[in-house]
């Protein structure tokens, strides 16, 4: 059992987790995730880590609730217990002064983006960041993405905050501008790493992704996140999940995390019947 | 050892077989409970008394951990069933397990001398009867420990070889620990075996037994990740460590549209619904994908436990398809026998080509090429050739393929001095010892793919060798004086 000791709503539908795994915590780096179950019956699904606190003993978790299994988990408070989470797993991303580089974060996806920004400053690079989302209420952690950040740009879809627009409009700005962009680190919804990819291929800017493939056990046994990379057959969970963008097949990456929509909609409708009170609290 | 049985031998030989009560294949294959229910006692006691209780019972030889088959029979004779349990016991801590899932006909069956003119003994029926009969009065008593042991032994994968290695090294009186990567443990036992064959509470009793010797079981713990393996020896001060990781990372064939949905590993299939119940969805929450027809590529147990699962949970249509004839397949021969009369269809001498989507990425067929036997290959069997022009589609909406699988590398990756053979196995000597000193290693880790009870063979060696490891570190004086079973050495099948 993983205790939840501290929990924090960031926008309406993100919280954030600080959970007891005094194992996990001095051993997880930037990149790393866990799989978590948060009941018996429940599902394993992957969450990256976004810190941690090796004194403490516990990791910070920042989750939106976008179906059953995030809804559930968003019912627990503080005091309240994940009954499994294991890791770190995932190889770490790896972190290399590259000059100047661009970190990218869309919706939930700047959460993930936190400690790497974190760790490629660390490492002496110039980070330009760019946080997207539809609308300003997705919009999070601006303030922390500023602390190691040289120059933060905000794009919503909507235009209801910073820059009206998508991530790759302001991307290809820095791209244009005598910055000497050498790198890209992109984490977000896959149609927007997908075009990420597409537009710094033009400037042969290398550029790393995750990718948050359906997974069942996290440590290569099931094969279900496997992802075409140049051609060759990869599991994300064990040979990623950061690959070279430019290698990744988007589309059937996908088309494959579409494999079970109807069923998830069956799961989450009804976990939001039977819960209507708790999730309106 | 005196006779028990008064018969002669050819009263005794006159006596049928006696077979398990069986759900029949009309009912079971619309559900997930055991196929099996075993011997009654009066099935039992009967076919104890065919047994010839051979002053050289040979099919001790047979059995890889090396029970005293015909003592525990006598026992059975003897009407003394706790007795008999716990004789198997002192050589296999997990009897309701092996009495489930070991083949016996091709280890102690196979040899039995009722078995060179008759039918073999039942031997594995009467071991699980046993066992049940235990589980079923609740007179389970855990053996006394007569010493304690100061040493720390870590055993990495909670699998039949770290369950059998923990056991007995828990027996012995060390201090054991057991690192399980998943939330529940068992291995393959747990994500691999339908429960059909081996219900899990059958494995959460187990596990409680293995407790009852004073193990501890850390779920959720990846070593070569939340710990390495230096770590462990480190900052955790184990002495010893067993590597039990088995051979859990999916091959697949390398043909075109195994990225398509609803092409699934067999171990991500069994794994959906074996370890997270998808067959109880939605109740539980993970889902699995069946299509009204579908096709299970392989001929091992891996490939019979996935197709007679797809038939359960509704595929009107489950096709086996094998490139061999059915004499080649390696899985058990009950296996194969139970899938047919559940109504698999087996599409032998056929080898899968291509699999067939539709517009959103969904398997729609499955070709395949018709293929003959030629010329034996170096496993002895006749290798199959592919016929010209001979391609089919079968009209198929999930596909899984069970064509093997490797060990996981995430160990042999973060550690060092640890020898790796070319299949990603981890290389031991004859008492599992690995290149690395304290560290042992046993099951399909070091095999590649094997059985459960040859996993759990080489636990119980890689626990005699870890003995004999940590005592001759303590006293290095004392070598000449240490009891090892050698006979256990010995009779571990290679």
């Amino acid at each position: 059992m993983y205790l939840i000791t501290h929990k924090e709503k960031l926008s309406p539908t993100i919280t954030k987790y600080v959970v007891k795994a005094p194992f996990i915590a001095p051993k997880r780096k930037a990149g790393n995730f866990v799989i978590l179950r948060v009941e018996e019956h429940g599902e394993r699904i992957p969450i990256t880590i976004v810190d941690s606190d090796t004194n403490a003993g516990t990791i910070t978790l920042i989750v939106q609730a976008i179906g059953k299994t995030t809804k559930l988990l968003a019912t627990k408070n503080v005091g309240d217990s994940i009954l499994d989470v294991v890791g770190p797993l995932g190889n770490p991303t790896p972190i290399e002064n590259h000059g100047a580089v661009v970190c990218i974060g869309g919706g939930v996806g700047t959460a993930e983006m936190l400690p790497i920004a974190k760790a490629l400053k660390k490492a002496g690079n110039t980070i330009y960041t760019i946080i997207g989302a539809r609308s300003k209420e997705l919009i999070i952690l601006e303030n922390e993405m500023k602390e190691f950040s040289d120059k933060t740009f905000i794009t919503t879809d909507d235009g209801s905050y910073g820059k009206k627009g998508v991530v790759t409009d302001q991307l290809k700005d820095l791209l244009d501008a005598p910055l000497g962009i050498s790198a890209v680190y992109a984490i977000g919804p896959l149609p927007m790493m997908k075009f990420v990819s597409l537009l710094t291929k033009q400037y042969n800017v290398h550029t790393l992704v995750s990718l948050n493939a359906i997974m069942v056990d996290g440590t290569g046994m099931c094969g279900g996140c496997r992802v075409t990379i140049g051609g060759e057959m990869k599991f994300a969970c064990v040979d990623g999940p950061e690959f070279d963008g430019h290698h990744v097949d988007f589309d059937e990456m996908i088309m494959r995390s579409r494999s079970y929509l109807d069923m998830e909609k069956i799961s989450d409708e009804l976990f939001t019947t039977q819960h209507q009170c708790q999730l309106e609290k | 050892m005196q006779n028990v049985n008064t018969m002669k031998p050819s009263e005794r030989m006159k006596i049928a077989r006696q077979h398990s009560i069986e759900q029949e294949a009309s009912e079971r294959k619309k559900n997930f409970l055991e196929v099996s229910f075993g011997l009654n006692e009066e099935r039992a006691l009967i076919e104890a008394k065919r047994c010839l209780e051979c002053k050289n019972p040979v099919c001790t030889e047979g059995c890889p951990v090396g029970i005293d088959i015909r003592s525990f029979v006598q026992l059975i004779l003897q009407k003394d069933y706790v007795g008999a349990v716990q004789k198997i016991r002192e050589t296999n801590y997990l009897p309701a397990i092996c009495g489930r899932v070991c083949p016996q006909e091709t280890q102690c069956e196979q040899i039995c001398t009722m078995g060179k003119k008759h039918e073999p003994v039942a031997i594995g029926k009467l071991e699980r009867f046993v066992a049940d009969f235990e589980l079923a009065n609740n007179l389970f008593h855990p053996p006394t420990i007569t010493e304690r042991q100061e040493e720390k032994v870590a055993i990495v994968g909670s699998g039949p070889a770290g369950l059998t290695c923990a056991a007995e090294l828990g027996k012995r009186g060390y201090q054991v620990t057991i690192f399980e990567a998943l939330h529940g443990i068992g291995g393959v036992l747990r994500y691999g075996i339908p429960e059909f064959r081996l219900p899990k509470k059958i494995l959460d009793i187990e596990a409680e037994r293995i407790q009852a010797l004073g193990v501890k079981i850390y779920t959720n713990f990846l070593v070569g990740r939340t710990a390495t393996i230096d770590e462990l020896f480190d900052e955790w001060k184990f002495d010893a460590i067993f590597l039990g990781t088995g051979a859990g990372t999916p091959s697949f064939m390398g043909i075109p549209g195994e990225n398509l949905s609803g092409v699934y590993s067999a171990n991500e299939f069994l794994t959906r619904t074996n370890l997270m119940k998808a067959y109880s969805f939605p109740e539980y929450d993970t889902p699995i994908r069946i299509g009204q027809q579908i096709a299970v590529i392989g001929g091992g147990n891996t490939a019979m436990d996935a197709v007679r699962t797809a038939k359960r949970l509704g595929a009107e249509r489950a096709y086996l398809i094998y490139r061999r004839s059915r004499e080649e397949m390696p899985a058990r021969e009950e296996e194969i026998h139970h899938a047919e009369e559940e109504g698999i269809e087996f599409l032998l001498l056929t080898n899968p080509t291509k699999i067939l989507g539709d517009k959103n990425n969904w398997v729609n067929g499955i070709e395949c090429l018709k293929m003959e036997l030629g010329e034996p290959d170096d496993s002895g069997r006749r290798k199959p050739v592919a016929i010209n022009d001979s391609e089919f589609v079968i009209p198929v909406q999930t596909v899984i393929e069970a064509v093997g699988q490797k060990p996981n590398p995430i160990i042999q990756q973060t550690t060092s001095g640890l020898n790796v053979g070319k299949r990603g196995t981890v290389v031991v000597n004859d008492v599992q010892q690995t290149s690395r000193e304290g560290i042992f290693a046993g099951g399909d880790l070091t095999r590649g793919g094997a059985t459960v009870i040859l996993a759990m063979g080489d636990g119980k060696i890689a626990s005699e060798a870890i003995h004999k490891y940590l005592q001759e570190k303590k006293s290095p004086k004392k070598n000449g004086e240490l009891k090892i079973e050698n006979e256990v050495l010995a009779t571990g099948a290679k």
